[in-house]
């Protein structure tokens, strides 16, 4: 089970008919020490409104005399305050209701604006973790939450609209603040990644590659690539705010060769498969590939 | 009138002592009201509470920024509607002001 996944439990809080009400600093304890450990809760007072249940399990805790009236189709357990203390029992309950447990996880991922998106795609291309997807009517959604790695912001600088939010950064507009005309304006926030690498992405990448290979077949330095690769790091850490352990996780050489490996042999038998049913003219090379 | 409020539990960008002063004056109030331990989680978790709460009527919420509220709602598939809520922002503003605006 992914951390996002499962039902929490919520608590309520009663202090209804058939209970007695709180001292006002229990109350308070019990709530702030419920919700520090990432229990939803509900203070119901007659004749006013709270969300309504929603099939999530439920515990309902208070100086109880009585159990009070309960949906029977929705699962409540019961318990009282003048005998158990609140966050015992929420885990208690927590753990009969097989409710989702807690993990130690920032919520960090990104969150898109899309009053300012224009579905460039530039972050699902920016991405090395798989966080973006395309929905069924071609939109740019946020698909894998808990891929993204917490901390790093850096999609959101190649944002060229100001349009990706991560509401628990420090700054702003990332934060989620105002979007201000200086902001859209900032050459941090306007990293074009076509135009960077030179206008023609995929001609850059084939002018490169011919390049290195010219040059590694003279002096092959693997200290000088790796020094090389510690700059270039370096300078995303600081331009992008990307955290150490972002940079940590990114691919090796021998990672990058072997997924290059796996998609050659998919796109080889693919096409393979497309020449028995369409025609026999011989599959592409590398050479026609440009690789 | 429904109140939401966040605690932010998983992340210190909320300033703890707004926080606290909030939740102290909600608990004190006799106002009801609901209080989710993070709404980025909720939203993340596509949790079925964030349904109930955008289609309860009006809200009042106590959490971050509006426009961050806004589209946690919508990227849990739970668009607020464009009328009838309030989100208060407690990065912001300060404890009093937020709770003034919540129990008027």
């Amino acid at each position: 089970m992914s951390r996002i996944e499962g039902r929490n439990l919520r608590v309520v809080l009663y202090e209804g008919p058939g209970s007695r009400a709180l001292d006002g600093e229990e109350r308070f304890e019990a709530l702030s020490t419920l919700l520090d450990n990432g229990f939803e809760v509900t203070r119901p007072m007659a004749g006013q409104d709270v969300a309504p249940a929603d099939g999530a399990p439920m515990l309902v805790l208070g100086r109880l005399d009585e159990a009070p009236a309960a949906d029977p189709e929705q699962e409540v357990h019961f318990r009282d305050l003048g005998e158990v203390d609140a966050l015992e029992a929420a885990r208690e309950v927590r753990e009969a209701a097989g409710a989702r447990k807690l993990e130690a996880w920032k919520p960090w991922f990104p969150v898109i604006d899309f009053d300012r998106c224009t579905n460039c795609m530039q972050c699902l291309t920016f991405c090395l973790f798989d966080v973006y997807g395309v929905d069924e009517k071609k939109q740019i959604t946020v698909q894998n939450q808990d891929n993204c790695k917490t901390d790093c912001p850096a999609c959101s600088r190649v944002c060229p609209e100001v349009a990706i939010l991560f509401p628990k950064y420090g700054k702003g507009p990332i934060n989620g603040d105002v979007v201000r005309e200086q902001d859209v304006q900032r050459e941090a926030m306007k990293v074009d990644i076509s135009t960077l690498l030179g206008g023609d992405l995929y001609g850059s990448l084939r002018t490169r590659q011919r390049e290195a290979r010219k040059r590694f077949s003279t002096e092959r330095d693997e200290s000088k690539a790796l020094l090389e690769r510690k700059r270039c790091l370096g300078k995303l850490k600081k331009d992008l705010d990307i955290p150490d352990e972002v940079l940590m996780t990114l691919p090796s050489a021998e990672d990058i060769e072997e997924r290059a490996a796996r998609a050659k042999a998919k796109m080889e038998k693919r096409l393979a498969r497309s020449q028995t049913v369409q025609d026999a003219r011989p599959a592409p090379t590398e050479r026609d590939w440009g690789i | 009138m429904k109140i939401l409020y966040c605690n932010c539990t998983y992340a210190k960008v909320v300033p703890a002592d707004v926080k606290k002063d909030v939740l102290r004056r909600l608990c004190d109030s006799g106002q009801a009201f609901d209080a989710v331990a993070d709404l980025c989680d909720m939203s993340a978790r596509k949790d079925a509470a964030l349904r109930k709460i955008a289609e309860g009527g009006d809200t009042k919420i106590a959490a971050c920024y509006p426009r961050a509220v806004k589209w946690l709602f919508h990227a849990a598939g739970t668009p607020l509607p464009s009328e009838g809520v309030d989100v208060l922002n407690m990065r912001e503003d300060s404890a009093e002001d937020i709770a003034k605006e919540l129990l008027a």
